[in-house]
């Protein structure tokens, strides 16, 4: 796929003159409480060139909670996903339309840089991707390095947080020098964890992130993000309700593009209100 | 039975057909055997500690060497590649990273045209920009001829070397707020840089060998060159002018200069075929 | 789904099958009470061995289809058929329990009584077949409705043990026989509790609301609460 010049580079204040000196925050958690709303869409609409994938879609994400996003494939929960971290930037046919809130900011704003945002909002993916020429240690860092943090005594401890964090700590502590492919598939996605974890977002992003790994793998990475949505907002896309079920506190139901449902996981799973819900969770369709 | 009588035919049609793609396979592994064993019988018994450190005799006097040419080789290849890397690899960056589609396509035609000009062209080109208002030959336009032959080349391996990194990565770095540009220098360009160092050397093998262009812009020289803007020794050039003369020795000494030619390629593809079989035993 | 759905109907046919054996224990202990029926009595209490049977079939076949993580709809059916199980294996217990009265009265001398047993019987009865039935059409409605009944069962229980408790002061060689049916009535207000319990379970499997312990019987409970709960 072809990579489109970021629209924000033909704006004056261009950011390959100098980096942003934005270095992340030394808090550990943000500052958020829960019940808060973190992200909220209003009338989110995503073209694809003429192809409408997302139907004005109205959703409010709490605060330091997991909200789960379930739906068959090609409702747009992935496209959704993506729209909350300006990753349609990148894609030069992709319209957004409607408004997206981190926090009470509008992230598609005139003046919003979408760097800046990609920052406070991180995204872990499907397959997990730890750069090939990079050790461990340094896929850990390379968020904060090629920001502009360099001292090494930060670098070091933000690597054992980090790790720590992410469960991984004490696998790779003796070893952060070997190449970040050595390690499973399982580790590989909490070390990407790890690495997104180290620029202290807010919010944090997972696209199916267990859909690679075996089961053991999968179940340790939920009981991760168990632990992680004490200090951080956690939006999982997934296609396993029942993973959606063990760890979410809120779900939305999503289908061709249209939010059909969206509540607390408890009631959604044992009862939905709308019947397309109950046939998508019972297996019943999709 | 019928049935049988065509499975037999199949079975000899089968025979056949590999009998002879064999065969033509082995014969394209002759003509390089015989380029070897020419080169190595005549050029062999040249080669020597003289050929290597003295600079040509005149006419008539035995021995000498073709210290200079392999010097003027190195030093023209070195400019080429100050020209010719930088911007196929800047190039082959944008192709693949930035851009749009028409452009792109504009470019790379433009690229794959170039790199089946032919190289006399090249060289009465550069002759008519470079040579010509500066009024003498030089090892500045040697340079600047076989750098711009580098180009394309570099541009288009480097294109895709990078067009074969995961989007995956991209996205990764991208996702975690690292500006494009330094996704692109430090995350996709350092993951292809083997690739892209393989590019570069495949095509400084290339044009090691070209002869045509350097006519009209090296030039050749009997002896040192000392600044850019004097004309300057390449080994193809030499063996040309040694190869077409009436002088035995200097026959003789053209077969050394094409063994060291052909030897010196022969390396760099081998150290090619090596740093990429390494690439491809990691998982890649 | 077909697989799955086939197991849930499996599962479903074996809770009305044990329903309907424990139904007919009720009814043929009723029976023996009052006809005065040994051998009909001894039948009852050899078929409770069937219901407790069922029970444990029940539960191990919900088990086995709660491992399959079922969602929604399909998990509160499995949670409401344990439970109804539960409640069905007591109803049987109970008519064991009457049945081993109506032997013992079978065999001592007839007692002419003006109380409401029959009357208990008769209700305790419809209520456990309508709750039955209620969960088989999953009629929410339905099951409501007889929630209330339950304490014109309990009410009638009481008047009886009243009587009872003045004919055995008044006749004091009646006492034997009026203490076995003071346990016919209580088992009999019993069966009517495990069958509101029943009820209560179908409103859950159909509307998603928990009503047990709702205290008080008022009014809102005879009536559908909004629609889109929650």
């Amino acid at each position: 796929m072809l990579m489109t010049i970021e629209p924000e580079k033909l704006r004056p204040g261009n950011p390959m003159v100098a980096p942003r000196p934005a270095l992340p925050r030394d808090k550990a958690s943000a500052p958020a409480e829960r019940g808060q709303s973190a992200v909220s869409t209003r009338e989110l609409s995503i073209f694809f060139g003429q192809n409408q994938v997302l139907k004005q879609v109205n959703l409010e994400v709490s605060a330091k909670a997991v909200t789960a996003i379930i739906g068959p494939s090609g409702c747009g929960k992935s496209t959704f996903l993506r729209a909350l971290n300006r990753m349609h930037d990148l894609v030069p046919i992709a319209r957004v339309q409607g408004q997206v809130r981190l926090f009470g900011e509008d992230i598609y704003g005139p003046q919003v840089e979408a760097v800046q945002i990609r920052r406070r909002i991180g995204m872990v993916f499907q397959k997990y991707n730890p750069f090939p020429t990079m050790s461990i240690g340094d896929n850990v860092t390379v968020g904060l390095r090629l920001n502009g943090l360099s001292k090494r005594a930060a670098l070091t401890e933000r690597t054992e947080q980090a790790l720590t964090m992410a469960a991984l700590w004490d696998e790779v502590k003796d070893r952060l020098d070997a190449p970040a492919v050595s390690l499973s598939g399982g580790q590989q996605q909490r070390l990407c964890i790890a690495r997104a974890l180290a620029v202290q977002p807010e919010v944090i992003l997972m696209d199916e992130p267990a859909s690679a790994l075996d089961p053991l793998a999968t179940a340790r990475i939920e009981d991760l993000i168990l632990e992680l949505k004490k200090n951080y907002t956690i939006i999982i896309v997934t296609h396993n309700m029942q993973q959606a079920a063990r760890i979410s506190d809120e779900t939305a139901f999503f289908y061709l593009g249209q939010l059909v449902e969206f509540g607390a996981t408890s009631k959604l799973f044992t009862n939905p209100s709308k019947k397309q819900t109950e046939d998508y969770v019972t297996g019943r369709f999709g | 039975m019928p049935a049988l009588h065509h499975y037999r035919r199949r079975k000899f049609v089968n025979a056949l057909m590999q009998v002879v793609t064999c065969v033509c396979a082995l014969l394209v592994v002759v003509p390089l055997c015989l380029v070897f064993y020419h080169v190595l019988k005549l050029g062999l018994g040249s080669v020597n500690w003289a050929f290597f450190t003295q600079l040509p005799k005149p006419v008539g006097e035995a021995g000498g060497g073709m210290a200079n040419a392999i010097v003027g080789t190195f030093e023209l290849l070195g400019l080429a590649a100050l020209i010719g890397v930088p911007v196929g690899v800047l190039g082959g960056i944008y192709l693949s990273e930035y851009g749009s589609a028409r452009l792109n396509w504009a470019i790379r035609f433009a690229a794959d045209v170039l790199n089946g000009v032919p190289s006399i062209i090249w060289g009465m080109v550069v002759w008519a920009l470079v040579v010509v208002p500066l009024k003498t030959f030089s090892a500045l336009a040697g340079g600047i001829v076989l750098g711009m032959m580098m180009i394309p080349l570099i541009m288009r391996t480097t294109e895709e070397v990078l067009r074969l990194v995961p989007n995956g990565y991209r996205e990764a770095a991208l996702a975690l707020g690292i500006p494009q540009w330094r996704t692109i220098v430090q995350i996709v360009v350092r993951t292809a840089l083997k690739g892209i160092a393989t590019g570069v050397l495949l095509a400084v093998a290339r044009v090691s060998g070209e002869t045509a262009p350097l006519l009209f812009t090296a030039f050749g020289n009997r002896y040192w060159n000392h600044h850019l803007s004097e004309p300057i020794a390449a080994l193809p050039l030499q063996i040309f002018n040694y190869a077409i003369s009436a002088y035995e020795d200097w026959i003789r000494q053209a077969w050394a200069g094409a063994l060291v030619l052909l030897l010196f390629v022969a390396i760099i593809n081998v150290s090619v075929r090596v740093l990429t079989r390494d690439k491809l035993a990691r998982g890649g | 789904m077909a697989h799955f759905d086939q197991e849930l109907s499996a599962l479903r046919n074996l809770l009305l099958t044990m329903a309907s054996h424990a139904e007919a224990a009720v009814r043929q202990a009723v029976d023996a009470v009052i006809n005065r029926d040994y051998d009909l009595a001894m039948q009852v209490r050899g078929g409770d061995v069937a219901i407790d049977r069922f029970e444990v079939e029940v539960d191990e076949m919900a088990i086995r289809l709660l491992s399959k993580a079922p969602l929604a709809g399909d998990l509160r059916l499995i949670a409401v058929t344990m439970k109804i199980s539960q409640n069905l294996e007591r109803v049987g217990d109970e008519a064991t329990k009457i049945a081993k009265r109506a032997r013992d009265l079978s065999q001592e001398a007839p007692l002419k009584l003006i109380v409401p047993i029959p009357k208990i019987a008769e209700l305790a009865l419809q209520m456990l077949h309508t709750s039955l039935d209620a969960f088989v059409n999953q009629d929410a409605a339905a099951a409501r409705a007889l929630i209330p009944q339950d304490k014109v069962v309990d009410a009638l229980n009481k008047e009886v043990h009243r009587q009872l408790a003045n004919q055995m002061i008044e006749n004091p060689e009646t006492i034997a026989r009026c203490l076995n049916f003071m346990v016919v009535a209580k088992s009999l207000e019993r069966i009517a509790d495990h069958a509101k319990n029943v009820a209560e379970e179908v409103v859950f499997l159909c509307e998603a609301e928990d009503i047990r312990h709702s205290g008080k019987t008022n009014a809102a409970a005879l009536s559908k609460p909004a629609e889109g709960s929650a």
